[in-house]
């Protein structure tokens, strides 16, 4: 099992940071590589439970299932149910913090998951700063 | 009950501001509002249970307590015991998370107490502004401050040479006999670097270049093996250190007891983010000598049981956390309790108080009669017969020191009786090599990113107080690394 974490300082309020990365129908919004994103059988973006199907702007399609989300604590789960990268039991969390100091955000993003061998440093490097950190800068400029 | 919460980022790795926060009592070196401040009963600053008693620049006075520390997932929390002040069931916790986005950190702090109704607000604000906020910034400039960040302009005379304060020996003896002084620090000549000091490690053989049993220097001198510093200006033909790099070193000849030094440059290894000057004069030079007494004198394995003796001295303390980190079984001596807890968090998994019990028997029961594959004896005289009765068959035998006196050569048919290996090292020989001593500083580096090692620093003196220092290391109250400040 594989862990990646990448975490990062948005400089903007907790709160609006969140209004954005709760949404998870919203990753063509706030993320770099999604093209398009609907919720299956027309279910809320914030239903826990819903699944999302996107495509990215490389042509793959993922499928991943709302595991937790809660206002009360900024954080949400979910798992990836299909996806072209190879990686099987894959559960992510992304998480804020309020920084005080500056009333600004501590972003983590971090996701276990099982792959070959062969390809653990490749997707731990894809995933950590392809896709977590690409996310956070272009979040970044979202919220400025 | 009030619940107050602060959090900030520190342009810092997480490993360097850890190593502050980590120590119980090192608020009083960077918490503007803290006065003094001390831990009762000479425990080690990060024991678990172990109390700070402080008193604030206003005049209050406080007692607290550590209830839990987690190097792994860089918490601690704490409680006030008694204070001045009318704060009730006062528990507050402290975390750490690394930012990855630029390798930085996000400090977390927050308490819940009572105070007397009608107060809330005063006091919210006293712990979130005058404790919490202030402690961020003040945190923030200390650690600014032991990197190469504008330094006082450094007094000049003849030659280019810097005025520098120093401790100086006029002649041998006691440790009155470490005298402040000021000399000249003449501008570096080919192939050397003169530096900014800003953390000078305290080791055994200061003592013994002091007293002259090693004689090191030609008197007047200045004693001291190990210093970090910021490179000031670089001799013709130096390449790979440039001024205003954050350097370390351990190695002869002695010289850095001062503010200001001129050495060889090949002796400087440049220090990575996340080793902070103060912990890198802990560490070179102890750090470096666990190194070659777990790699090379004899290759610690997995299952291997090993003695070390002093288990809680500044090697000692290194020499656990190694021994542990690579899988083998941890018996160590020590001389009192304190230090066997000392021993304990850092990976000894037998300590022996040698004052209540024999060790070469505590070591045949702990290892079902075989013996130890290895022992580290940095005592000598007092222990090294000892060291060679719990050996196993075969066994190897380190003389690395002597803190008690120079060891009596053991007797050859002393050695073929365990097919023992026999070792009287010196660090000094194995750094003589540019390559070497690369590889070994790196290796020392590698596991405290790793969290594997701790610098440990368990007594700070600033450089004028080089006798009491001494004074201390000679009496065995020190546990752990000793640094002076100059």
């Amino acid at each position: 099992m594989i862990k990646v974490y990448t975490s990062s300082i948005i400089e903007a309020p907790a709160d609006a940071v969140w209004a954005q990365v709760r949404d998870f129908n919203g990753l063509p919004k706030w993320t770099p590589f999604v093209a398009e994103s609907r919720i299956e059988g027309g279910e809320p973006a914030d239903k826990v439970g819903c699944i999302r199907n996107f495509r990215l702007k490389d042509g793959g399609v993922i499928r991943e299932q709302l595991l937790t989300l809660s206002d009360y604590d900024f954080q949400c789960t979910y798992s990836i149910l299909e996806s072209p990268m190879g990686v099987e039991n894959y559960v992510a969390t992304l998480k804020l913090t309020p920084v005080t100091d500056g009333n600004r955000t501590f972003a983590e993003w971090s996701a276990e998951f099982d792959c070959v061998p062969e390809r653990e440093q490749a997707l731990a490097q894809n995933i950590g700063q392809g896709v977590f950190q690409a996310a956070f800068n272009s979040l970044k400029q979202l919220v400025r | 009950m009030i619940k107050v919460t602060r959090s900030s980022v520190i342009d810092a790795p997480i490993e360097r501001v850890w190593a502050v926060l980590r120590d119980f009592n090192s608020h009083t070196a960077w918490h503007a509002i803290v006065a003094e401040s001390a831990i009762e009963n000479g425990e080690p600053s990060d024991q678990v249970g172990c109390v700070r008693n402080f008193t604030l620049k206003d005049g209050n006075h406080i007692r607290e307590q550590l209830l839990a520390l987690s190097d792994e997932d860089h918490v601690s929390t704490y409680c006030i015991l008694d204070a001045t002040l009318p704060m009730q069931r006062y528990v507050a916790t402290v975390r750490l998370k690394k930012v990855t986005d630029g390798n930085r950190t996000f400090w977390h702090w927050e308490s819940t107490f009572d105070v007397p109704r009608g107060r809330e607000r005063e006091f919210a604000e006293l712990v979130g502004k005058g404790v919490y906020e202030a402690g961020f910034e003040g945190l923030r400039s200390y650690l600014r401050q032991s990197r190469a960040a504008p330094a006082p302009a450094p007094r000049r005379s003849a030659r280019g040479a810097i005025r520098s304060s120093a401790i100086v020996i006029g002649r041998h003896g006691g440790a009155d006999e470490l005298k402040l002084a000021e000399i000249d620090v003449f501008p570096p000549g080919p192939g050397e670097a003169r530096l900014r000091q800003t953390a000078i490690g305290v080791n055994y053989i200061d003592l013994y270049v002091r007293t002259g049993h090693y004689p090191l220097v030609s008197l007047p001198g200045v004693p001291g093996m190990e210093a970090a510093g910021e490179v000031i200006d670089v001799g013709e033909g130096v390449t790979g250190i440039l001024p205003g790099d954050r350097v370390a070193y351990a190695c002869p000849p002695p010289g850095a007891y001062a503010q200001y030094r001129t050495l060889k440059a090949a002796e400087l290894v440049v220090l990575p983010e996340a080793i902070g000057d103060e912990a890198a004069a802990a560490l070179m030079l102890k750090g470096m000598s666990a190194e070659y007494l777990v790699r090379r004198s004899y290759r610690v394995e997995g299952g291997d049981f090993v003695l070390v003796h002093s288990a809680a001295g500044g090697v000692g303390l290194l020499l656990c956390q190694w021994a542990k980190h690579l899988g083998a079984t941890v018996i160590g001596t020590v001389s009192t309790e304190a230090k066997a807890r000392a021993a304990r968090a850092a990976g000894c998994d037998h300590p022996i108080v040698t004052t209540q019990d024999d060790f070469v028997a505590r070591t045949r029961e702990i290892t079902g009669g075989r013996g130890v594959v290895v022992a580290y004896d940095g005592v000598g005289r007092d222990t090294l017969a000892g060291s060679l009765e719990a050996l196993a068959a075969p066994g190897h035998l380190v003389s690395y020191g002597q803190s008690s006196g120079a060891p009596e050569p053991p007797p050859l048919a002393a050695l073929s009786a365990k097919s023992v290996t026999f070792s009287r090292p010196v660090l000094f020989h194995y750094t003589a090599d540019p390559a070497r001593l690369r590889e070994m500083a790196g290796n020392v580096f590698d596991l405290v990113a790793r969290g594997a090692l701790r610098a440990g620093i368990g007594q700070r003196f600033p450089l004028a107080d080089a006798a009491r220092a001494h004074r201390e290391l000679e009496a065995r109250r020190t546990i752990g690394a000793s640094v002076l400040a100059p």
